[in-house]
């Protein structure tokens, strides 16, 4: 299995019936591709949109309806569209359930590093420092490593997107949840052991007596 | 309110002047009146938006023409151009978190000293702040925002300027109307008054000076 079909499918898994879930750019977009068939959730797109569905067929597109990345969308039924104060409203007022969001670094602490590499790329934060700050539960989806480097580290060395711990990190080698008393190791992808986990990942990995292998479907 | 030609409406526009310009990615923003910016060179602006778009997108489109002497946003990661221009320090960038530009800008339209925000705590976005603890929680005060200029992009108008915005070409748009001295709105069309009903007007057309009529296929 590709491995961000593999993150993609572990983090819908993470989902529950009736959630309001915003999905980042890039990577965090292909989860809405495998959310579980018996449960149903909306999502939400802070440039202001709640129940944003899938891409529209071509010829089809409204300019007016697009998602975070100015793609073309469509809106389900019940969907609603509003302004960006009220759309960090719902995202910073707690109204959130689940923000799913890329990483380039998260450390022992829980804390995450997604919004600028000094010198080299500024993209800036965007909507992500509301995000991490007021979701209900903040899960990264990432790649393990980037081209070698460690990312999962033990004290970000890039600027914070907020102190705030996140609730679960999910890779293409493992589940990984920050806790008080530091990174737990949850689940290993199918065919990856503990070890190479463990090899993968430069912050100290508090390791279970037994460490499931990831389901998915 | 008036109805102006983009022309028009764009020569009440100094130098050197401040601009806040509705828009997420160039969608929600008045192409006519940036094509105008450019075409009367409008020069040293500081503008105020959600991000710089694309290069021939949106307020990107000022950027490329090196119109924008300061540029405060949420995000320029779409823009190459920005980041250039930022790195070459031909630009000042301003970068502040979504949720808070927009509550800068309400609060300078709404009569607010500035807003208490949890985001950005013990980030780089702190820096040069005040914090002030309350209840137990840090928060940061970030000031209010005004400009000289809103420059919107609405579906229609009526006579009076009460304006209506399609999905998600709102973004920034309503806010923007509040917090400028002079408000310009592009828009696709004109209705007649009391053509749109009470409860379709988002922007009251007591805050808008200026209509100009747009082209029709734009975001």
């Amino acid at each position: 299995m590709d491995s961000k079909v593999l993150i993609a499918k572990r983090v819908a898994m993470e989902l529950k019936d009736g959630d309001l879930v915003n999905l980042g750019i890039g990577l965090p977009t292909l989860v809405a591709d495998y959310v579980p068939a018996n449960i149903k959730v909306m999502f939400q797109s802070e440039n202001g949109l709640i129940g944003m569905g899938p891409v529209p067929p071509q010829g089809m597109e409204n300019p007016d309806l697009t998602n975070a990345g100015a793609a073309p969308v469509s809106s389900v039924a019940g969907a609603m569209t509003f302004d960006t104060a009220f759309s960090f409203a719902i995202i910073r007022g707690g109204h959130l359930d689940v923000t799913v969001l890329g990483g380039l670094q998260v450390d022992e602490k829980g804390r995450l590093a997604n919004w600028m590499v000094p010198g080299k790329m500024i993209p800036g934060m965007g909507g992500a420092m509301d995000l991490v700050t007021g979701a209900k539960k903040v899960i990264v989806a990432m790649t393990h490593t980037s081209k070698g480097e460690f990312k999962i580290i033990p004290e970000c060395t890039l600027p914070l997107t907020s102190i705030r711990r996140v609730d679960l990190i999910v890779t293409e080698l493992a589940v990984i949840e920050p806790t008080d008393e530091g990174l737990v190791l949850r689940e290993v992808a199918p065919n990856v052991t503990v070890e190479e986990v463990i090899k993968a990942t430069q912050a100290k990995l508090i390791v279970p007596q037994t460490v499931p292998a990831m389901k998915v479907l | 309110m008036e109805v102006l030609t983009a022309h028009g409406a764009v020569g009440l526009i100094g130098d050197d002047t401040s601009l806040m310009i509705g828009g997420f990615l160039g969608v929600g923003t008045p192409e006519s009146i940036i094509t105008e910016l450019i075409a009367q060179k409008k020069k040293g602006l500081t503008v105020i938006g959600n991000d710089s778009a694309f290069p021939d997108k949106g307020i990107g489109r000022l950027i490329s023409e090196q119109l924008v002497k300061k540029l405060i946003v949420s995000h320029i990661g779409t823009n190459p151009v920005t980041q250039k221009q930022m790195i070459e320090k031909s630009l000042e960038v301003e970068l502040v978190p979504q949720g808070s530009l927009i509550e800068k800008i309400r609060a300078g339209g709404v009569g607010l000293g500035g807003i208490l925000t949890p985001t950005g705590v013990g980030t780089v976005v702190e820096e040069s702040k005040q914090i002030i603890e309350s209840e137990g929680q840090k928060y940061i005060l970030e000031l209010p925002i005004k400009a000289k200029f809103a420059l919107i992009k609405a579906k229609k108008a009526d006579y009076m300027g009460n304006l209506f915005y399609s999905l998600t070409a709102k973004n920034f748009n309503p806010l923007i109307a509040l917090a400028a001295d002079i408000v310009i709105a592009e828009v696709e069309e004109i209705v007649p008054v009391g053509s749109m009903s009470p409860e379709e007007i988002h922007t009251p057309g007591i805050l808008v000076d200026y209509v100009v009529v747009g082209g029709k296929k734009n975001g």
